[in-house]
């Protein structure tokens, strides 16, 4: 039947679509069927599923698998804008179910492994997502143009509804949905010019902004499957340490405790909640076999990490003219990054039900198909007969990329009878956890006539990626290490990068929000600026100078510098010295260029007033989401400025919570600016070069306040008092 | 047994008298919009409203609260101060992870009822003990304004 209806986007859909995030976003579909099968679902039956992220129902709804997770970044949202788009939907009527794990439908393009990291997202999924939608509006015009008997290029569809404007008839997706599935799926569909967008590139309210403002959103530790117990946990303090003994005499006295659970490298108290089980862990009586990293302390990780600097490195880039510290007329600096601890509001959690044969799995993670595979090894199963309900994650940064706290969880649930919920204090989780390493960079340039026209640089710390993305290290290489260093913007004549891989005694290390250009960023700008003085120019000035051949590289830096007033006069109170420093980058795809002003004080306390960044990242999809993830990386980047630092004494970490690891909070905050510069070029990935681009930024403001280059991290005040060290 | 007012409505608890306010939400109401961030007052993901006070519910023992009443982020859009912060944030698009963003809008209603029109520095003091990990802190500050300004 020909009808002509009104648009779907009802407030229905709407709240469909809520209702599902409100329970996690998941809609979990167990074991969901692959390619063109129909499924099953609550309302009406899906009739169209011709690939494995779009689900069109008799009824007209439309489903997004989603394989990217939600930790903030809004990909919910720029996913669904993707395929909205390309599928002429409103977005207010696609729902969103989390992707089961898989890796072979639901791979990451770039990593090839189910993953949401690295700024990835958009830049894996903008032609994917974009083709998968126009295939099945392409699929949707044939059925109606077979249905109609006229040429498909002469229909036309807006808003979920397939037109023929010469016979002036109208189908929905819904009544098309049926046919459509026998239709073949176009090799090629084509794209939308981007002239037409009607989503891409223009605002849109992120999809899981209610839920986020009055309490319904569900994070992996708000999972409260029927008759779970709470569990909380201590491990070692020591990495690699083990228990020798345990009383736990006075824990199983606790009113509410249930349990205790020993094993190899941990304690577990379970409870009826979490207070009970906290009580009992605070009354066990724990002795450890702390093991052979008992001695580590921040002092001898860092003595190790400059004896690796000194061996060879492996070449990554060796072009040109060399250039080796203590030739005569090279400079030569070195910067160093400290361990940091993670600390996403949503501590680390697992909640597990372990059955003969089956494992079901609550939890809010980057890593679907690691989950799976760790609960598989942990449980003594097959990854077929684990169940994981993703969740929204509380915070990721890097920190839900690994799966510790899934092996932790699943080895306690084995001794628990019905589901656990694995919920880790916040001691626990910035004491025995994984963390970002210390990296080091050693740089040498000769410069000619205010150029450099030798550049070398050596970066030292561990491999990540040799661990966690095996088949991406190779030739003892690794690209994320490098990242910032093997690609600066800048012309620098003879052109040599090494890594040294250096892995520290006993620190589980893994990816932290910026990763590698964290390290690189800070010692490129730096050493940036200590150039540009030793050639007596101003930072902007010999900046511009090496850009000549990156004009977008050039272009954020003017803007940056155009917003900031780079030049003009600094206003500063009695006792307080100020000044600007630069940065640019070029990673992730993305050319952020930032400017910090800072103020020192006369007894060295810094304040940074104001971050000016502007950013090309190419073709945006959300312009709001690109700048609340540049204002956000921005203030993540300040607090590893400012006070990120974990540090180690007799193998143990001494901080332990946010009064000691500390962050930053809203009466520290500078004025923030985010300028976004047009481009028509291909998407970059914004979740974290907002990160990168502030240390080196404020580290060069604080060096025109005071003529202090410092070249460790997080700032030392006492460096930076008036008149010398206090 | 105890009972304790939260959102309206009178519920009788079986747990220990010195069981913070934030497990009984969590772990035995299954009232989770309230969050676990710290143990130690050093965070405010787990504020509510305790007699019109911003507290830390992760400090307050249940046995404490007596016949005060809770109101917690499952209630404020019901009091005109938690209204018109929720619509501030929907409308400028605050929340990113959204872990925090309960203990966020649960301090911020309490500052709009305290002070109808806070300044900067009555913001940094009443929010400053909320942290956020995403970094949303220009947009909470745009956030409580807007709120202030639909008088």
């Amino acid at each position: 039947m020909d009808m002509q209806p009104s648009p779907s986007p009802s407030g229905a859909s709407r709240r469909d679509l809520l209702r599902g995030l409100a329970y996690g976003g998941l809609l979990l579909a167990v074991g969901l069927p692959l390619g063109r099968l129909a499924v099953a679902r609550e309302d009406a039956p899906t009739v169209f599923a011709p690939d494995a992220f779009i689900r069109i129902a008799s009824d007209g709804a439309a489903t997004l698998i989603m394989p990217q997770v939600e930790m903030g970044q809004g990909i919910y949202t720029a996913m669904t804008m993707l395929i909205a788009e390309e599928l002429d939907l409103p977005l207010a009527a696609v729902r969103l179910e989390a992707a089961p794990p898989s890796d072979a439908l639901y791979g990451n393009p770039i990593f090839k492994v189910q993953a949401t990291g690295g700024s990835t997202s958009v830049r894996a999924y903008w032609t994917p997502m974009r083709k998968a939608g126009a295939a099945a509006r392409a699929m949707l015009v044939q059925a109606a143009a077979k249905r109609w008997q006229v040429d498909p290029a002469a229909c036309e569809t807006q808003d979920g509804i397939v037109r023929h404007a010469a016979s002036g008839r109208s189908l929905p997706y819904g009544e098309l949905a049926a046919a459509a599935s026998h239709m073949t799926p176009p090799s090629d569909p084509p794209l939308k010019d981007p002239k037409t967008f009607r989503l891409l590139g223009k605002t849109q309210t992120r999809l899981d902004i209610e839920a986020k403002g009055n309490g319904t959103a569900k994070y992996g530790i708000d999972a409260l499957p029927p008759g779970v117990k709470v569990a909380t946990l201590s491990s070692c303090p020591v990495p690699g340490g083990k228990i020798r003994r345990v009383d736990d005499t006075q824990a199983r006295a606790v009113a509410g405790v249930r349990q205790v659970v020993v094993l190899e490298d941990l304690v577990a108290v379970v409870g009826d909640h979490m207070w009970a089980a906290k009580k009992g862990l605070d009354k066990l009586v724990i002795e450890w076999d702390e093991g052979p990293n008992a001695t580590l302390s921040t002092e001898s990780l860092r003595a190790a990490m400059h004896e690796a600097a000194k061996r060879p490195g492996v070449p990554v880039k060796s072009e040109g003219a060399d250039v080796r510290p203590g030739d005569a007329g090279v400079i030569s600096a070195s910067y160093e990054l400290p361990f940091l601890a993670h600390a996403p509001m949503e501590p680390m959690n697992c909640t597990v039900h372990l059955r003969p044969g089956a494992c079901e799995i609550w939890i809010g993670t980057q890593v679907m198909t690691m989950v799976q595979a760790k609960a598989a090894q942990a449980a003594g199963l097959k990854p077929d007969q684990i169940t994981i309900h993703n969740h929204l994650l509380g915070g990721g940064f890097g920190r839900r990329l690994e799966v510790d706290m899934v092996d932790k969880a699943v080895r306690i649930a084995a001794h628990v009878d019905g589901p656990v919920k694995v919920v880790w204090t916040r001691e626990e989780d910035i004491q025995k956890a994984m963390y970002r390493s210390t990296y080091g960079s050693w740089l040498s340039a000769r410069l000619e006539n205010g150029k450099p026209v030798a550049w070398r640089h050596t970066v030292v710390g561990p491999s990540v990626i040799a661990r966690w993305l095996p088949p991406a290290f190779s030739g003892g290489v690794d690209i994320d290490a490098i990242d910032g260093a093997a690609d600066q913007p800048y012309a620098v004549g003879g052109f040599h990068v090494d890594y040294v891989r250096h892995e520290p005694q006993g620190v589980p290390t893994c990816f932290w929000r910026g990763v590698g250009p964290n390290n690189n960023i800070f010692s490129v700008e730096s050493f940036i600026d200590r150039l540009a003085r030793e050639a007596k120019n101003d930072p902007l000035d010999f900046r511009r100078a090496l850009l000549t051949a990156n004009p977008r590289a050039l272009q954020v830096l003017n803007t940056a510098a155009a917003h900031a007033g780079w030049g003009t006069p600094l206003a500063a109170k009695a006792g307080e010295r100020v000044g600007r420093g630069i940065c640019l980058q070029t990673v992730f795809g993305s050319f952020l260029s930032t400017i910090a002003e800072v103020a020192v004080g006369d007894d060295g306390t810094v304040r940074v007033r104001r971050l000016v960044t502007a950013v090309d990242c190419g073709m945006v999809v959300n312009p709001d989401g690109v700048i609340s993830q540049i204002q956000g990386g921005l203030v993540f980047g300040l607090s590893a400025a400012l006070h990120g630092r974990i540090t180690f004494e007799k193998g143990r970490v001494q901080q332990s919570n946010f009064h000691d690891y500390r962050v930053v909070r809203i009466d520290e905050m500078p004025a923030v600016e985010v300028h976004l510069v047009p481009s028509t070029e291909a998407p970059g990935g914004i979740g974290e070069p907002g990160t990168t681009t502030v240390q080196p930024a404020v580290a060069n403001a604080i060096y025109a306040a005071t003529g202090v280059q410092l070249t460790r991290m997080p700032i030392d005040q006492t460096l930076l008092a008036k008149g010398g060290r206090t | 047994m105890i009972k304790i007012s939260i959102n309206g409505t009178v519920h009788d608890v079986e747990v220990e008298q010195d069981t913070p306010l934030l497990w009984v939400l969590r772990d035995v109401l299954g009232m989770t919009g309230t969050k676990f961030g710290c143990g130690v007052a050093q965070c405010g993901a787990c504020t509510v409203h305790v007699d019109g006070t911003p507290v830390r519910s992760c400090q307050l023992a249940v046995g404490d609260v007596g016949d005060m009443p809770v109101v917690t982020i499952e209630g404020i859009g019901a009091t005109p101060a938690g209204a018109k912060v929720q619509k501030a944030w929907m409308d400028l698009q605050v929340a990113q992870c959204g872990y925090c963003q309960s203990g966020q809008i649960m301090a911020a209603a309490a500052l709009l009822t305290q002070t109808p029109a806070p300044t900067d520095a009555d913001i940094d003091a009443a929010m400053a003990g909320n942290i956020c990990r995403c970094g949303t802190y220009v947009r909470i500050r745009d956030g409580v304004k807007r709120a202030a300004s639909q008088a």
